[in-house]
């Protein structure tokens, strides 16, 4: 017998047979028997969120709620948009959208540190020893997704990776992470045809099948549904969502050609799909200790504006903004204070963010600092007040109640409620 | 006992019997007689005899008829599986299928317990549940490890241990017991909350009481008040972590060099706010007694109090019933670290008496584990029948333990066992340090996607899909199945012993999954077989579909 490994096998080869030839050519393992030619559906009327994660927290002093005249205030001026507000002259683009997007000026959020205000702002909750709360991704899953029985790819998807956990909500609402072009783990069957990946299954189904009827429960089931679901994963249609080079390069540009552009434009299409929650991670960091000003307008401010203006604009022209939320924040603000290396260090104490579409109103600067940044004079907000406006808009009830795995109850968005000058 | 013999020429000898027991067919029947009369499984001590009363007596009282004993295949990959943290391989299922000795079973689990995966996979057990599968910052997992491994190679009594958990100073690689309370202190020391989360570990950990929630108010619903968690708290407040720095000349920074615990001067009383706005004071007691806040060590105080001076033994309970949940699927209380009035055990009498002896026994771990693993339950198959099917904890109900409970694997179980199951560590290994980093490569890819929640109950199945395509698609199978030399597919396809496809594919499910394949599945896969112009490709996707099984992920 022949023991070495069998030559030509080319994972790619056999994903693009896959992922073209999609459910038709497919053998008739009853594996693959619920998918359907017309399962690539496109909605465009459901409702979806898009997260935009600024990560090490950003100088939203020198972005959304500039202080002129402020010894704070640093070296940007506030130019005049299309909204009822100014923002940073180094946003122009996104200045143009502005009728459409407003800015919360008041959150007050506690937590000055990474790890802690990155938890918070994704789950509402602060980091408690006996219970890990679901990143607010998980629960749009949990609620919405669970309903889109069309949906073949995983109703929470995190580009680029790091947003936060599942928690109780369980590992079938965790971020199903890809990274910023679009790949997927593991999801490559090496070069095998597909005709052999059916035999492989259809032996699968004959042993996992009889451990099914041994009678021990419900475990082998369970396992047996995720394997389906990982099978279908493979083989959909709708795996292109995550191919944005297939949009013209006209509409690449729209979003500015830039990896990051690309992230948010497959983010869209992953909203045309049905995937009710995206969370895209903004590459770089924004943890600018040192030499704040010079590299926000080299480098993080360029790549935000195009990128969240060309969504925008991209998602107007299509008529899906009035169904699509975005948000654009990070775990804090940094201090108004500019620190000895021209930076700004952490701080949860007064900072803003970026939210819009979703039929919330545009154009409105929510909530008020004073003068010199350091401190709210108005209403002030909590990460669980913008969740709850997001719930509003993908119309979850706001008395939804989770219940942690120790059978405690939890209140969606940790009891916030929707900012109302922005669902008036 | 075991001499060196050919393993291939030992597989073909108990896939046979395996044959002949499978197609007799009325192994069933005589087991079940078996269990009716008195089951045994060598092992005489009084106190397995006291827990298989204790067990009955529940089956009596709710009407249940218990399911029979495992036959020896089931028994013999639990075993493995709960005590060294692996699949036995197809040459120790063999060994152990052939053996005609009615003790068999007792012998096996002390040589287990001799073996020293048993001593690697309760290090790993308990470095997970000490400071968590995500080592937290500036904590030294190799310390933890290194602590706990030398501690259950002695077998050192587990009050001893508990106690050099609550009371160790020093240098996290020096003195490796420190990690447990290190990994909980992160942040502000001038915060009130620094010690919170220490102090909610330990308490939950090595005394299986939930007091946390009694951090911000009185218990809604179990008798422990608000001061309860302060008065834990003020022992852990002369605690504090100092972090060092050196100086990186590649970087030109500051990098982390090593941490240390050690003594911070606190004096005095804790005070804590109620939800009214009061604030109230907390003294060092611990359950009833309490401690002079002059004492000079306050943590050498709770250390004492826990491991050698504690009426009720609470350390020792809180051990007795995580160990029998370890083996069992579930503990005498749901969850099985929240013990206390509010949370009656489900088996109260055998909870205390256990506890007393392993007490008595002097905190002898493997002692605890010798009596839980002969008792009959721990022996029973996992399969349910109409007049049990209602004892199923999964559900809610309380645990009857009238059959074994189906537990899914973690992670580290999941690694070990594939690489038993394909001899992948040999094919193409390398030295042992290799070895090492790719498991710990592999573990952190597979927790990240796993997900690997420490609160998660082992017998719920929290798989995903990024685990499923891990398991489908990922390096670890596919080299599995490479068919490498001195892989076990490889044995089996260029060894002579296996002459036909029916042999072939019985030796793979005896590795796989510790049994032979039933007719309908032998003529189903040989069928499919036979429809593969390579054969080779037609093994490996044998191989693939039992490794990705459900039932090869389960224990049961």
């Amino acid at each position: 017998m022949k023991t070495s490994t069998p030559a030509g096998m080319s994972r790619r080869h056999f994903m693009n047979h896959l992922a073209l030839g999609g459910a038709t050519t497919l053998g008739a393992t009853h594996f693959l028997s619920n998918l359907e030619a017309n399962a690539a559906q496109v909605s465009n009327n459901q409702k979806a969120c898009i997260l935009v994660w600024l990560g090490g927290g950003a100088p939203t002093i020198d972005m959304w709620d500039l202080k002129p005249g402020s010894k704070n205030g640093g070296e940007f001026k506030p130019i005049s948009t299309k909204g009822d507000l100014q923002i940073s002259e180094h946003l122009p683009k996104i200045a143009q959208e502005m009728d459409s997007l407003s800015v919360v000026r008041s959150l007050s959020t506690r937590e000055a540190d990474h790890t802690r205000g990155r938890y918070y702002m994704h789950t509402s909750y602060v980091p408690n020893p006996t219970v890990v709360h679901p990143t607010f991704g998980s629960v749009a899953s949990y609620e919405l997704g669970t309903k889109r029985k069309n949906l073949e790819i995983p109703s929470f998807v995190s580009i680029g990776g790091g947003s936060m956990s599942s928690g109780f909500l369980g590992m079938s609402h965790a971020p199903f992470v890809v990274d910023a072009r679009g790949q997927i783990q593991n999801a490559s069957t090496g070069g095998m045809d597909k005709q052999r990946l059916g035999q492989r299954l259809g032996m699968l189904s004959t042993i996992e099948d009889g451990f099914i009827k041994s009678g021990r429960g419900d475990v082998g089931q369970a396992h047996k549904d995720v394997y389906k679901k990982a099978v279908n994963l493979m083989t959909s249609d709708q795996m292109s969502a995550f191919r944005a080079e297939e949009e013209s390069a006209e509409v690449r540009e729209l979003y500015g050609s830039t990896p990051f552009g690309n992230t948010l434009l497959m983010a869209r299409r992953l909203v045309e799909t049905g995937v009710p929650f995206i969370e895209v991670q903004f590459p770089g960091s924004w943890d600018l200790h040192t030499d704040v000003f010079n590299t926000l307008k080299d480098q993080r401010l360029p790549l935000l504006d195009s990128g969240i203006s060309g969504l925008v604009r991209d998602l107007k022209q299509r008529g899906m903004l009035e169904h699509t939320t975005i948000v654009v924040m990070g775990e804090f603000g940094r201090t108004p204070r500019i620190n000895q290396n021209v930076g700004r260090d952490h701080w949860a104490t007064s900072w803003s963010a970026l939210i819009g579409g979703g039929g919330l109103q545009g154009g409105r600067a929510v909530g008020e600092t004073d003068a010199d940044g350091l401190r709210i004079v108005s209403e002030s907000y909590l990460p669980g007040d913008l969740w709850a406006t997001v719930s509003h808009a993908l119309r979850i009830p706001l008395n939804t109640v989770h219940t942690s795995k120790r059978g405690r109850p939890m209140k969606l968005a940790n009891g916030g409620q929707p900012i109302q000058d922005l669902i008036g | 006992m075991l001499r060196r013999s050919n393993p291939i020429q030992l597989a073909t000898i108990a896939v046979l019997a395996l044959l002949m027991q499978t197609v007799t067919g009325d192994v069933a029947t005589a087991q079940t007689k078996k269990a009716e009369a008195e089951f045994t499984t060598g092992s005489s001590d009084p106190l397995i005899d006291f827990a298989n009363q204790q067990i009955r007596q529940t089956w009596d009282d709710n009407e249940v008829k218990a399911s029979p004993v495992a036959d020896d295949a089931e028994w013999i990959r639990r075993v493995y599986l709960d005590i060294v943290g692996r699949i036995p391989k197809a040459e120790e299922v063999d060994v152990f299928l052939a053996e005609d000795d009615k003790t068999k079973r007792s012998k096996k689990i002390d040589e287990l317990l001799a073996n020293p995966d048993y001593v690697r996979n309760w290090t790993e057990i308990w470095t997970n549940l000490l400071i968590g599968r995500n080592t937290p910052d500036r904590t030294s997992r190799l310390g933890m490890r290194k602590f706990l491994r030398e501690s259950f190679a002695r077998n050192r009594p587990w009050n001893e241990i508990v106690y050099d958990l609550v009371t160790a100073e020093g240098h996290y690689e020096e003195n490796g017991a420190v990690n447990f309370i290190l990994a909980q202190l992160q942040g502000n020391i001038r915060s009130e909350d620094y010690h919170v989360e220490a102090t909610a570990k330990l308490t939950r950990v090595l005394l299986g009481m939930q007091v946390q929630c009694t951090q911000c108010h009185n218990h809604p619903f179990n008798e422990w008040k608000q001061n309860q968690f302060w008065e834990f708290n003020s022992f852990l407040r002369q605690t504090q972590r100092i972090d060092h720095d050196k100086y990186d000349p590649e970087s030109g920074r500051d990098v982390d060099d090593y941490s240390e615990l050690v003594f911070r001067d606190f004096a005095g009383p804790v005070y804590y706010e109620m939800r009214n706005g009061l604030v109230q004071v907390a003294y060092p007691k611990y359950l009833e007694s309490e401690v002079s806040p002059e004492a000079p060590n306050r943590r050498e105080e709770l250390g004492n109090l826990m491991a050698h001076d504690d009426p009720s033994h609470t350390v020792a309970k809180a051990m007795v019933n995580r160990t029998w949940s370890h083996f069992m699927g579930y503990g005498f209380t749901r969850p099985v670290d929240d013990m206390g009035p509010h949370n009656p055990a489900s088996h109260p009498e055998l909870l205390d008496r256990l506890s007393e002896e392993f007490v008595k026994s002097g905190y002898d771990v493997k002692q605890l584990v010798k009596w839980i693993c002969n008792t009959e339950a721990y022996n029973l198959t996992s399969r349910f029948n109409e007049e049990n099917e209602f004892d199923k904890p999964s559900a809610g109900e309380v645990p009857l333990f009238s059959h074994m409970y189906v537990k899914t694997m973690n992670a580290e179980q999941l690694y070990d066992s594939l690489l038993v199951a394909t001899n992948a560590d040999q094919s193409g290994a390398g030295n042992f340090q290799q070895v090492q980093q790719q498991r710990e490569r592999w573990l952190q890819d597979f927790l990240r996607i796993f997900g690997g929640n420490d609160e998660d109950e082992p017998t719920l199945f929290s798989g995903s899909i990024p685990q499923a395509l891990l398991m489908m698609n990922g390096p670890l199978v596919e080299k599995a199945i490479s068919a490498e030399k001195g892989g076990y597919l490889h044995t089996v396809l260029s060894s002579s012993r296996f002459r036909n496809d029916n042999a072939r594919i019985q030796a793979l499910f005896v590795s796989a999954l510790g049994r032979l394949p039933s007719r309908y599945e032998l003529s189903q896969l040989s069928g499919a077989i036979r429809k593969y112009p390579n054969k080779l490709a037609a093994y490996q996707d044998v191989y693939w579909a039992l490794l990705n099984s459900n039932e090869f992920i389960v224990n049961h």
